[in-house]
């Protein structure tokens, strides 16, 4: 007795009918500005991102200026920045609070959250997995949207005449509670929460779309046992996001509530010249919570979609299948799950509890294991690969080293003991600027090197590429690397000056060095900018597949229309990682290639693959039984 | 089939996951909805355990509240089952019913509110009772939009568009008011635990 319950895979799937035929619909408008196409909006995305990255690294300039050359005169700046030069040709010592601020806000939320996952999920995740686009391109093009406005908001707080929010980008109260403190905690502060309640609403729309596309919208065979992992790394970025922004909301919502309707959520005890002020019973300290319940969760917001580009990039460009998939896998998910119970390592002293400390100690550094994991499998990948160095592949090897360097000053920071010293000093400024921040910009610069031959259908040039490569890479050694000094000599961070203390004074050269440095590896940058927009034009044209990689975007066209493949969506038979197999004619089998054409290079359990494969037209056997 | 050896039990290439995308977005919305009350009470512990606390206690109408959210929890599954029994007619009703029923609602809270204000509980002061309009006030305002949805729902009923051919719409409205009823449950239990 058998039970045959066939169903003959019909030719289309559900979504099939949106094919190409709406590719050259649409006028400008809908095309181009309110697009419900994931390319496009990822496109509006990276722009967006790139015009805030080079803000942001402006802002970082002008403060290293201070930093580097605290006698220098600035007046050649006054046509920009005007009001905030003192007459001396100084910067404003409160604008300086602004930059910095600024500085973090924007790079941290804005061009590596939104800019990197932004950018890559939108145009990765339905191109990857073989989605004709996202789950709801409408609540994509509302993301996007939400973003901009977000943008614009923060923008214009740039330009007010009290300046942009100074409390730094992790605003504790009483400082960004209070108007009277600072002058960036008037309407500077009032902006800086209305854009972030915005980007929150923006990020929200673009994680629940992710998450839903990835698991509702995957081709026939696409398990997630096949799926990319720079897809597992965009999910499960994703749900980081839906379970830690709604958190900063909060945060951000009492804080509100505390500046502009008297509530005493975080104020109790102030005096200002001399006066009390009404609000009694509130706590800074819950605050902090609630704020690094996100603040934690979103530095792997920020890291893991560049791991999982990593991943992919170091995979394709060592020709060997990445090593240990599935500890990739479990080792994001096992960050994943750490990132939100080791917040209150930032916290070691606001005088909580010793033996609580530990337990975050202990916490915290557990994430040394999946971390190491992490490096150990892409040295692995690399180990013995036929490595082509192209710039995307040297980004990737980049964040490698930078996850490495930044990641072991993480093991000092995160022990409640050493933390004492080590706290709110320049140390803590090169550990994240180096694990959070660069290898992350590195993991962005290696998406969009290796991925803009699908954006845009061209080739980037190579020799800038490496030129932009090198300068970054030793510029951001040299920016970071000396900071650590300086840290254990217990230079606090955020202040304006040092040369007013004796203490202070002696590593002023260093600075200048970094100042030196920064302002290289900020020119470097331009090389990129101007790579990236000739070749947007002018570059020579890409071929289908120019990295030879195993993935489905690219079996799409040299410039996929709106709904990716031409005629039907691929089908899925094998892992993404099929490179260098023994006895394949070439050195990667695409995803979409089946076992039965591929006898030379199975491996005996594969050979069984086949019979499923001949079930049906791409059907898949659940059970079998013999008569 | 002829060859007789071996039968494969073959199923459509996996579809994974049959929910619908839409189902699929308002759970996770409501997740994140989720997060931010669990961090609000969460919050509300911490600041609850280092002292300095007003006491007082909850306006007795919330118990009223908490009556007419359940009920409209059962009339919002009546209105659906009507919905899949193509019970047209039941499904306005009830939809109705259920959208008056969470109006009553948000005014019983507003009702505890002013009881709150005539007992010198107000919002500036002591964070206990800040805590208390927060909470329920952005409770309320979630109330307000699954109401903005029923009222969507009575249009496409309305517009015959709800049946048992097109239950997507009222299905993912009930899951989010019901969501909304058992996280007003839970808040209200949570607030009079921890006075």
């Amino acid at each position: 007795m058998a039970t045959i319950d066939v169903h003959p895979q019909t030719a289309t799937h559900h979504h099939d009918e949106h094919g190409d035929d709406h590719a050259h619909h649409g006028n400008f408008w809908t095309t181009y500005i309110f697009s419900e196409d994931h390319k496009v909006i990822a496109k509006q995305f990276l722009f967006t991102g790139m015009a805030w990255a080079l803000i942001g690294g402006m802002l970082s300039v002008l403060f290293r200026l201070q930093l580097g050359f605290p006698e220098a005169n600035l007046g050649w700046l006054k046509p920009i920045l005007g009001g905030w030069l003192t007459p001396e040709g100084k910067i404003d010592p409160e604008f300086y609070l602004a930059l910095v601020t600024m500085h973090g806000t924007i790079m941290v939320f804005f061009v590596l959250t939104a800019g990197l996952s932004g950018t890559f999920s939108n145009f990765l995740i339905p191109l990857q997995i073989g989605a004709r686009d996202m789950a709801s391109g409408f609540m994509n093009m509302l993301s996007y949207w939400f973003f901009f406005l977000s943008s614009a908001i923060m923008f214009i707080s740039l330009f007010i005449s009290t300046g942009p929010a100074a409390g730094g980008w992790v605003i504790y109260p009483p400082l960004s509670a209070l108007p009277q403190a600072i002058s960036g905690s008037g309407l500077g502060m009032t902006l800086w929460l209305v854009s972030m309640a915005l980007f929150i609403v923006s990020s929200l729309l673009g994680s629940i779309n992710y998450i839903t596309t990835v698991i509702n919208m995957r081709t026939l065979g696409m398990s997630f046992t096949k799926l990319p992992l720079t897809i597992w790394a965009f999910f499960l970025t994703a749900i980081i996001g839906i379970l830690s922004f709604p958190v900063l909301f909060a945060a951000a919502l009492l804080l509100i509530f505390d500046r502009s309707f008297g509530t005493s959520f975080y104020l109790s005890d102030i005096y200002i010249g001399g006066e009390a002020l009404p609000n009694q019973g509130g706590s800074p300290i819950l605050f902090q919570h609630l704020f690094w319940f996100l603040g934690h969760p979103e530095v792997y917001i920020v890291l893991l979609p560049a791991l999982g580009i990593t991943s992919e990039i170091i995979a394709t460009n060592s020709r060997k299948p990445i090593f240990g998939y599935k500890a990739m896998v479990g080792s994001m998910l096992f960050i994943a799950i750490l990132s939100f119970v080791v917040w209150a390592h930032h916290m070691f002293v606001t005088g909580m509890n010793p033996f609580l400390g530990s337990i975050f100690t202990l916490l915290t550094l557990i994430i040394a294991v999946p971390s190491a994991v992490k490096i150990f499998n892409y040295v692995t990948t690399l180990w013995k690969g036929n490595i082509r160095f192209t710039p995307a592949m040297l980004f990737s090897i980049g964040l490698v080293s930078f996850f490495l360097t930044g990641g072991i000053t993480g093991i000092f920071l995160g022990n409640s003991a050493v933390d004492i010293q080590l706290h709110d000093t320049y140390f803590v400024v090169a550990h994240f600027h180096l694990v959070m921040g660069s290898a992350s910009f590195f993991g962005m610069m290696a998406g969009v090197y290796h991925w803009f031959p699908k954006m845009f259908g061209r080739m980037m040039d190579e020799k800038l590429g490496y030129l932009h490569f090198w300068l970054t890479f030793i510029g951001v050694y040299l920016v970071f690397f000396p900071m650590h000094y300086i840290g254990i000599a217990g230079f606090p961070r955020r202040y304006y000056t040092w040369t007013a203390f004796e203490t202070f004074s002696g590593f002023a050269d260093l600075n200048m060095l970094v100042s030196v440095a920064a302002i290289i590896t900020m020119v470097a940058q331009f090389i990129f900018l101007f790579n990236f927009i000739y070749n947007i034009f002018r570059g020579k044209l890409a071929p289908a597949n120019p990295w030879n990689a195993t993935t489905l975007e690219w079996t799409t066209p040299r410039l996929p229309g709106h709904g990716n493949w031409v005629g039907e969506i691929p089908t899925v038979y094998r892992w993404p990682y099929d490179y260098s197999k023994p006895g394949s004619k070439e050195d990667f089998i695409p995803q979409h290639i089946p076992y039965s054409e591929t006898p030379e290079s199975n491996l005996p359990h594969e050979n069984d693959e086949i019979k499923l494969e001949m079930g049906g037209a791409g059907a898949i056997v659940v059970e079998e039984r013999k008569h | 089939m002829s060859e007789a050896v071996d039968f494969k039990i073959v199923e459509e290439p996996k579809r994974p996951m049959a929910m619908n995308p839409k189902k699929f977005g308002m759970w996770l919305f409501m997740a994140s909805v989720l997060m931010l009350f669990i961090s609000l009470t969460s919050a509300y512990i911490v600041r609850q355990a280092e002292g300095n606390w007003l006491f007082f206690d909850l306006p007795t109408i919330f118990v009223v509240s908490t009556a007419i959210i359940v009920v409209s929890s059962v009339t919002m599954q009546l209105a659906f089952w009507s919905a899949r029994k193509d019970d047209v007619e039941r499904v306005k009703v009830m939809v109705l019913l259920t959208a008056i029923l969470g109006l009553a609602f948000v005014i019983s809270q507003y009702l505890g509110w002013k009881d709150l204000v005539a007992r010198s509980v107000y919002l500036v002061g002591n964070p206990s009772g800040s805590f208390l309009y927060i909470i329920t006030g952005l409770h309320a305002i979630h109330l307000v939009s699954a109401v903005v949805f029923l009222l969507f729902v009575l249009y496409s009923s309305f517009r015959n568009k709800v049946n048992s051919k097109n239950t997507v719409q009222i299905e993912i409205c009930t899951t989010y008011w019901h969501f909304l009823g058992v996280l007003w449950v839970y808040l209200y239990v949570f607030l009079t635990l921890l006075r």
